[in-house]
C-alpha cells in the first residue's frame, strides 16, 4: 500500500471496523457477549472469559477486505487491550482462504501476538483443501483423537471441539461422522447434567441455511447426546455474520468473521463476500466475541451485542 | 483406473494443446460451436454452469472460477481427478476418454454439484 493520505486514511477506516469484538463472559454457566473493550463493569462478577475469533481467511486479499492480516492483527490488539485477560481463545476456522502453507505461517505468525495462555482451534473448509487437513492438523491440532477432535475443561465447564468439515459428501452439508458422533457420546457420558458444556465447531451444528450449505449433516445426532444438560452453547463460524437460535437448554450462535462480511440468510444469489461493503461501515460486520463465565447460576444463556456502536 | 482421463493443471494443459489441437479449437472453446472438443463450465454464484453437459468420448472439460471465493471440481467417485483449490479466474481441465456419467461437487461447498454425461 503506497503511503498517501488517501491509502493512509483507507487503511485507518480498515482498522476501525477490525477493532470491533465480542468477549464472552462465563457466568455461573451463563454465556453473556460484549464488544471487545465493552463494558469492563460486566466482567466483574465473570469467573472467567473467553473470545472467539473465527474466519480471518488470511490469503483473502479483494473486496472488501484487502488486508486480513492487517484487521485480524487489530482484533488481537483487541483482545490484548482487555482489562481482564481472557483464559484462552477459540478460533472457529478458516484460518486461511486457500490452505497453502505461507497462509497457515502467516496466522501462526500473527498469533504470537495475542497475549493469552494458549488459542484452541477447529478447522474450517478453507484450511482443509487437497489434503484433508493434514497440514492444519500438524500445526493447530491437539492430538487427543486421531480425527482431530477433542474436549477440555475449564472452571467447571466442559469445552468440546468438534470437527464437521472433513469427508464431506456431494450434495451434502457440514458432516461429523458416526466415528466422532460415537467419540462425544462417550466424552459426555461421565458428566453430570449440571455441567455448562461449550461445543464449538466450524459450520454451524443447526440447519441454519441450507441451500447455501450453511448446516451440519449429522448434527441433529450431536444434539441428542446434549439434550440432557442444564446448559449447552454451540459456538459456529463460517457464515460470517451473527445469527442464534434457541432450542430448549441448547443456544447456538455464529461468530462474525475477522476479515469480511457475508449476506444474510437467502439474500442474494450467493453467499460470497459482501463486496460492496465501504470500510468505514465494516466494522458493523466483523469481529470477535469474548466469553466470561460468572459464578452461580445454573442456566446456560447467551446474549449478544453489535460489535459497533 | 479403468478409464484413461488425464487432467492438466492448466499451463501445462494450454501448451500441450497449443502443440496439439489447432489455434481456432482454443479460441473457441466457450461456444464449442463448430463442434470442437472442448466444453467450459462456468463456476459462478457458488453454482456449476451448466449444471449438467453431455459431451463426446474424448471432450475436454474446462471449469473456470468467476467467484471470489475459491471452489474446487472434486469427482465424486474418483471418476476423473479431482482439481486444487481454484482461486478467482483459476481454471482447471480434465479430458472424458470414456462414455459415462461423472458427478462432482466443490469439496469446500458440498452443495455445489454438477454432472457430465459422456456419450
Amino acid at each position: 500500500m503506497q503511503d498517501t493520505p488517501d491509502s493512509r486514511r483507507q487503511f485507518l477506516k480498515c482498522m476501525a471496523w477490525a477493532g470491533a469484538g465480542t468477549v464472552w463472559l462465563m457466568k455461573g454457566g451463563v454465556l453473556h457477549a460484549q464488544p471487545l473493550g465493552g463494558d469492563q463493569a460486566a466482567a466483574k462478577d465473570a469467573s472467567f472469559s473467553f473470545v472467539q475469533i473465527s474466519d480471518s481467511h488470511i490469503g483473502f486479499h479483494k473486496a472488501p477486505n484487502a488486508d486480513v492480516a492487517g484487521t485480524f492483527r487489530q482484533a488481537l490488539a483487541r483482545v490484548n487491550a482487555e482489562a481482564s485477560r481472557p483464559a484462552f481463545l477459540l478460533h472457529t476456522g478458516d484460518l486461511t482462504h486457500l490452505s497453502r502453507p505461507e497462509e497457515f505461517d502467516t496466522l501462526a505468525g500473527l498469533m504470537q501476538e495475542a497475549r493469552v495462555g494458549r488459542t484452541f482451534y477447529v478447522p474450517g473448509e478453507h484450511d482443509v483443501i487437497g489434503d484433508s487437513g493434514a497440514e492444519f492438523f500438524r500445526r493447530f491440532g491437539e492430538r487427543q483423537q486421531a480425527g482431530g477432535w477433542y474436549s477440555f475443561d475449564h472452571g467447571g465447564v466442559h469445552f468440546v471441539g468438534l470437527i464437521n468439515v472433513l469427508n464431506l459428501k456431494a450434495g451434502g452439508l457440514g458432516s461429523l461422522g458416526t466415528d466422532q458422533l460415537a467419540w462425544l457420546k462417550n466424552d459426555l457420558g461421565g458428566l453430570s447434567a449440571s455441567t455448562p458444556i461449550v461445543v464449538f465447531a466450524h459450520m454451524p451444528l443447526w440447519p441454519l441455511y441450507p441451500p447455501w450449505g450453511w448446516g451440519t449433516d449429522d448434527s441433529a445426532e450431536a444434539l441428542v447426546h446434549l439434550r440432557r444438560f442444564g446448559s449447552v452453547s454451540v459456538l459456529n463460524g463460517h457464515i460470517h455474520q451473527i445469527q442464534q437460535k434457541v432450542e430448549g437448554t441448547i443456544t447456538f450462535y455464529t461468530a462474525r468473521s475477522t476479515a469480511y462480511p457475508q449476506p444474510a440468510p437467502g439474500e442474494g444469489p450467493a453467499p460470497g463476500p459482501l463486496a460492496s461493503v465501504p470500510p468505514d461501515a465494516l466494522h458493523r460486520y466483523i469481529g470477535v466475541r469474548d466469553v466470561r463465565h460468572v459464578q452461580g447460576k445454573e442456566r446456560l444463556a447467551i446474549t449478544d451485542e453489535a460489535l459497533s456502536r | 483406473m479403468s478409464t484413461v482421463i488425464k487432467a492438466l493443471a492448466f499451463a501445462f494443459a494450454l501448451t500441450v494443446l497449443l502443440c496439439a489441437v489447432e489455434a481456432s479449437a482454443m479460441t473457441a472453446k466457450a461456444s464449442s460451436s463448430n463442434g470442437a472438443r472442448t466444453y467450459q463450465v462456468a463456476i459462478r454464484n457458488f453454482a456449476f454452469e451448466p449444471g449438467t453437459i453431455t459431451v463426446p468420448a474424448g471432450a475436454t472439460v474446462v471449469w473456470v472460477n468467476q467467484d471470489e471465493e475459491p471452489h474446487t471440481v472434486t469427482s465424486a467417485g474418483s471418476g476423473f481427478a479431482s482439481s486444487k483449490a481454484l482461486d478467482t479466474d483459476d481454471r482447471y481441465e480434465a479430458i472424458f476418454s470414456r462414455p459415462g456419467t461423472y458427478t462432482y461437487y466443490c469439496s469446500i461447498h458440498p452443495h455445489m454439484v454438477g454432472t457430465i454425461i459422456v456419450q
